[in-house]
């Protein structure tokens, strides 16, 4: 009698499709990702309907629930500009290492005396530390030298991101280059907290002030 | 998968040396492993909406004009925040001591909810929500360009019937309520918001709603 043969398969299964998918994904979510640079401060930011996307050259200001106050730029060669006028004005020594840890730090919420040394620092501790903010009462107002030199900074990368930009052959907006302020305050900080930041910007004829928040549905 | 097909056919020479035959599979469970961790560890740690801004324009610091605090326009309307309360009263600012025609301003409560704030404006704002309105119908019809409409649009906001607001708030209030009433008013279409500093009779007269 005839034996019904069986064909001889292997019991691997071809995981090729598999393994080109997965790196497919991989490669994808690894070019689409961008980190979250650590923060000192958990901001939890309020809701709106508003649909712009954050520009690209801001001088951000953050206030966390008990009304701490945080500076930050986001273009690094503007900092080191801005981290030498500073420097400049309050008189306080930094290192080649320090001004160059400086570009790439997120937002700092210290004095200016305490700058170095939180600079120093390594990111973990910066979270845990028990600062107060940057100084903005009127006999130590800090913050506006931080705005207004951070002001003249961005606007100078600006223009040299402008020129870039019109030597490429495009036609770009010139307002797109310009620094924007923006505002991250926390939902349960008090207003008045933030009132005090925006009468910084606003004696520095900054009126126009961005408020960072998630978006929600508009109602229909 | 690399597989090279294995000497099949040909003769059978005997006594010839036969190399060892061993699978030209690799293993790959490793490598698919990793992939997977990787993956995993992207998605999840990948943050893909940037964050939102709401623009928001202040009043220039008055120098040396004296700020007239009280609107005269009649179609202004002023709120007042205080800790998740809102409070608001229209037109001009009568204190006690100098009352208008109707007597001294009285506060008057609303809240957040969408029969709140959000109705009491779209009715006081109704010349401009429904120009929008039909700027928007002509729009669907193809009848208008895109910088025309917010041309127009921004004609309406800033037409003398568009409702005004002051915000004003006392010391309790949060970022949170200052941001939803703008929010508010952002989806009422108000062109002129003016958050301003609050009176301190106007503070007493808050005090006295919230106890």
């Amino acid at each position: 009698m005839p034996k019904i043969k069986m064909p001889k398969s292997s019991p691997s299964i071809d995981m090729t499709p598999m393994v080109d998918l997965a790196f497919l994904l991989v490669t994808f979510f690894m070019l689409a990702a961008s980190f979250r640079s650590s923060e000192p401060v958990e901001v939890d930011v309020p809701s709106s309907i508003s649909d712009k996307i954050i520009p690209e050259n801001v001088v951000l200001v953050t206030i966390d629930r008990g009304g701490r106050v945080f500076f930050n730029m986001s273009d690094p060669e503007g900092r080191r500009e801005l981290l030498m006028n500073m420097a400049g004005k309050y008189k306080v020594g930094f290192s080649e290492e320090q001004i160059s840890k400086f570009t790439f730090m997120s937002s700092f919420g210290c004095t200016m005396q305490e700058l170095p040394a939180y600079i120093d620092m390594p990111a973990e501790a910066r979270k845990n530390l028990n600062t107060k903010g940057i100084p903005l009462d009127s006999t130590n107002n800090q913050l506006r030298d931080w705005v207004y030199f951070g002001n003249i900074a961005a606007l100078n990368s600006g223009k040299t991101a402008f020129e870039e930009a019109k030597l490429k052959g495009d036609s770009p907006d010139p307002n797109d280059f310009k620094p924007k302020f923006t505002l991250r305050v926390d939902n349960k900080a008090l207003y008045v907290h933030a009132q005090n930041v925006i009468n910084v910007f606003r004696d520095l004829d900054l009126n126009n002030l961005n408020f960072i928040t998630s978006m929600e549905m508009a109602p229909l | 998968m690399a597989e090279i097909a294995e000497g099949g056919g040909g003769g059978h020479d005997k006594g010839k040396k036969r190399a060892k035959k061993s699978s030209t599979r690799v293993d790959m469970t490793p490598m698919v492993d990793l992939a997977f961790l990787l993956l995993t560890f992207f998605v999840l740690t990948s943050t893909f909406s940037k964050p939102k801004v709401m623009s928001l324009v202040y009043p220039a610091k008055p120098e040396d004009i004296v700020p007239e605090e009280q609107p005269k326009i009649n179609n202004a309307i002023t709120f007042l925040l205080s800790e998740d309360k809102i409070f608001y009263y229209s037109g001009q600012y009568y204190p006690k001591s100098a009352p208008g025609p109707n007597g001294p301003t009285v506060l008057e409560e609303t809240d957040f909810s969408a029969k709140g704030v959000r109705k009491l404006l779209a009715d006081r704002n109704a010349y401009v929500l429904k120009g929008k309105e039909g700027l928007d119908k002509k729009m669907k019809a193809k009848q208008l360009q895109d910088s025309t409409y917010l041309r127009m649009l921004i004609d309406f906001k800033k037409d003398p019937e568009a409702l005004k607001v002051l915000v004003k708030t006392d010391d309790k209030a949060t970022c949170k309520n200052f941001i939803d009433l703008i929010d508010e008013l952002k989806i009422a279409e108000i062109g002129v918001i003016a958050p301003v500093d609050i009176l301190a009779s106007e503070l007493e007269l808050v005090k006295e709603k919230v106890k």
